[in-house]
């Protein structure tokens, strides 16, 4: 982490605090008492088993699901008392990436990356255009794919241009939902390059839930676990190696673990 | 947020100094590029001052960066690392930016938009075609190997489509019934032959309104959903799934809603018929004072009433065939996309509502000549 963001860290006010979070599906409660901090200018990686509940995380943060307990802050509000006003301006601070990308599928690759810009902005068509164009080739996508469908995209493009949709407004904070999953090795490996570098190009504070080891070595500040119904840990991943956490253990010291630890050790 | 502005000032020795004030961002800069653009021509910055900077982003770089040819003078964004970092990022991928493609001029899109029009209806045909033989197939091997029907989907869809109908055909005849039977009532009684209306309604439901009324609603209510539901699935890659267990769609997708179509329609027409003669009797009722057992007793001495009823039911089964099976082609005709999706549902439901009228009006001219 470089000397800027860690003096930003105390100067800015934590842009996302859950405290005592419940959430229940009927009888089945996801998360129980769940207190997370995500601190600004760091990337927070978000793991844990199939069915412990990350994208539900997701979503309480995100206000599309409404928490059966428990508060979030977002930039210090609480999400729940606040205004329409207050709601509008927080979500246009923020951007998404959707797990398969949630690309709006009547639109072009080029009026997709501009329509939040085209909704928030009141720039003129022609600056939105060039801006919208440059953050297509930012994510590293040629002027080719402008004006193509959605429906005409390899899955690796279609998360491409919903991350630069997730740009289009230069939010300070990017949410990444399995931002790498399904994506060839290759492919992984220059996302991870290209989020780590926009996020220190753009200042960005990034939460980013994935199941790829490589992309946690690679590119988090720290790694929250969510197993037992809460975060149990948060912490570097060089720390969470020594937990004794035993679902920590087997996930970080099982072979795909160390396969990744040794390949971040080579690079 | 403070509104994003600028100063531009003459230092000396022909020095041009440009000092960006309050947030350049994307949502704050309205029409700031434009006018710097403007203010900048023919000048070239020299110095910049963000002293008075707020927040800065992408947009606010591509402002400064497109307001002049030549490199921006960089040394005075010392302060401000993340300034210079986005300013230097968008100078990089500044050159990307091109002009639109030109819009072909109107003469051109209106013969490519005919062309196309002409193309599609062509190729449409062609895929109803090839439909229709891949369902003749899928049908005969149907019956050859009895056992290979797939009896629980036929009898959930016989369910859906079917006997789930049956409120809203009922009312709708009901009142088709009524409706004939105040405008029969009405003009008939002028002439002194009011009593006919019975055998007006009797033959205006048999023959056409039950089966008609039946159809259109099926058009609307299971073409739309069998174009819908196959569509998804193929969306989805489920009909990919079963083709590469060895199951054919046909059999397993296809031939089960049409069967199922193909029985409930005739008992849904009946149906329709007697909520339609309902319709009529009780407008007879109130309006001549014609209780239900002169009704009836009027309509079976008439005597010609058997065969218009089966005037109307032989059309039945064609009518679901017909809307079975464009309803599951278009729906085997969706695309990747939801907007294929949604064009193909409204296609189903158009072309079935179509093939209805027309195939009525050649069933009409059909039963003129055997007399029917």
């Amino acid at each position: 982490m470089s000397d800027g963001s860690a003096r930003d860290q105390t100067r800015r006010p934590s842009p996302i605090e859950v405290r005592g979070l419940v959430n229940s599906f009927g009888e089945r409660t996801i998360h129980d008492d769940l207190d997370l901090t995500v601190r600004a200018g760091e990337v927070l990686g978000i793991v844990g088993g199939s069915g412990t509940g990350k994208t539900v995380l997701l979503n309480s943060i995100l206000g599309l699901r409404e928490p059966t307990e428990g508060t979030v802050k977002l930039f210090g509000e609480d999400a729940a008392s606040m205004t329409r006003e207050q709601r509008d301006d927080i979500e246009k601070r923020w951007g998404v990436l959707f797990q398969n990308g949630a690309l709006f599928s009547s639109l072009t690759v080029l009026e997709n990356v501009a329509s939040p810009l085209v909704e928030h902005s009141g720039l003129s068509a022609t600056t939105i255009r060039e801006l919208a164009e440059i953050k297509i080739a930012m994510v590293g996508l040629g002027p080719e794919s402008h004006y193509l469908k959605p429906a005409e995209l390899s899955g690796g493009m279609r998360k491409r241009v919903g991350l630069a949709r997730a740009l289009a407004l230069d939010p300070e904070l990017l949410f990444l939902d399995e931002p790498t999953a399904g994506l060839d090795p290759i492919g992984a490996a220059a996302f991870d390059d290209l989020i780590l570098q926009l996020q220190r190009d753009l200042d960005l504070t990034v939460f980013m839930i994935t199941h790829d080891l490589d992309s946690l070595y690679a590119i988090c500040d720290r790694i929250a676990v969510l197993a037992d119904k809460k975060v149990v840990t948060v912490a570097p991943p060089e720390e969470l190696e020594r937990s004794e956490h035993p679902w920590i253990r087997e996930y970080f010291l099982g072979p795909r673990g160390r396969a990744a630890q040794a390949a971040e050790g080579n690079g | 947020m403070t509104p994003a502005t600028f100063r531009i000032e003459a230092r000396p020795e022909g020095r041009t100094s440009l000092a960006l004030i309050g947030d350049w961002t994307s949502r704050s800069l309205g029409k700031v590029p434009l006018n710097l653009a403007a203010g900048l021509r023919g000048r070239s910055i020299d110095e910049l001052d963000i002293t008075d900077l707020g927040r800065f982003d992408t947009a606010g770089a591509l402002a400064m960066v497109q307001a002049q040819d030549h490199a921006l003078p960089l040394a005075g964004l010392a302060g401000r690392p993340e300034v210079e970092r986005i300013v230097r990022l968008v100078q990089d991928l500044e050159r990307e930016v091109g002009e639109p493609p030109r819009k072909a001029d109107f003469i051109t899109r209106f013969f490519a938009r005919v062309g196309r029009g002409v193309y599609d209806f062509a190729a449409e045909g062609w895929a109803a075609f090839a439909f229709l033989g891949e369902l003749l197939v899928a049908v005969v091997r149907s019956l050859a190997s009895p056992g290979r029907i797939r009896w629980p989907a036929w009898v959930s869809q016989a369910d859906h489509a079917g006997l789930d109908a049956i409120p809203i055909v009922v009312i709708t005849t009901f009142f088709i019934g009524a409706v004939v039977a105040f405008i029969g009532v009405d003009l008939l009684t002028d002439f002194g032959a009011g009593i006919f209306a019975v055998q007006l309604i009797g033959v205006a439901v048999f023959r056409e309104f039950a089966v008609v009324i039946t159809a259109v609603l099926l058009a609307g209510r299971s073409a739309s959903s069998f174009a819908a539901e196959i569509g998804s699935m193929k969306m989805n890659q489920e009909v990919d799934a079963m083709r590469v267990m060895g199951v054919d769609p046909f059999q397993a997708l296809v031939i089960p809603r049409l069967a199922a179509l193909v029985v409930m329609m005739p008992l849904l027409t009946f149906m329709a018929m007697l909520a339609g003669l309902l319709g009529g009797i009780v407008v007879t009722w109130t309006q001549m004072g014609l209780g239900p057992a002169f009704f009836l007793q009027r309509l079976v001495l008439d005597g010609t009433m058997p065969q218009h009823m089966l005037a109307g039911m032989v059309k039945a089964p064609v009518f679901a065939l017909v809307i079975a099976a464009i309803g599951c082609r278009q729906g085997m005709a969706v695309g990747g996309d939801v907007e294929s999706l949604g064009k193909r549902v409204t296609a189903a439901v158009v072309q079935a509502i179509f093939a209805i009228i027309a195939l009525d009006a050649v069933f009409a001219l059909l039963f003129m000549r055997i007399g029917l």
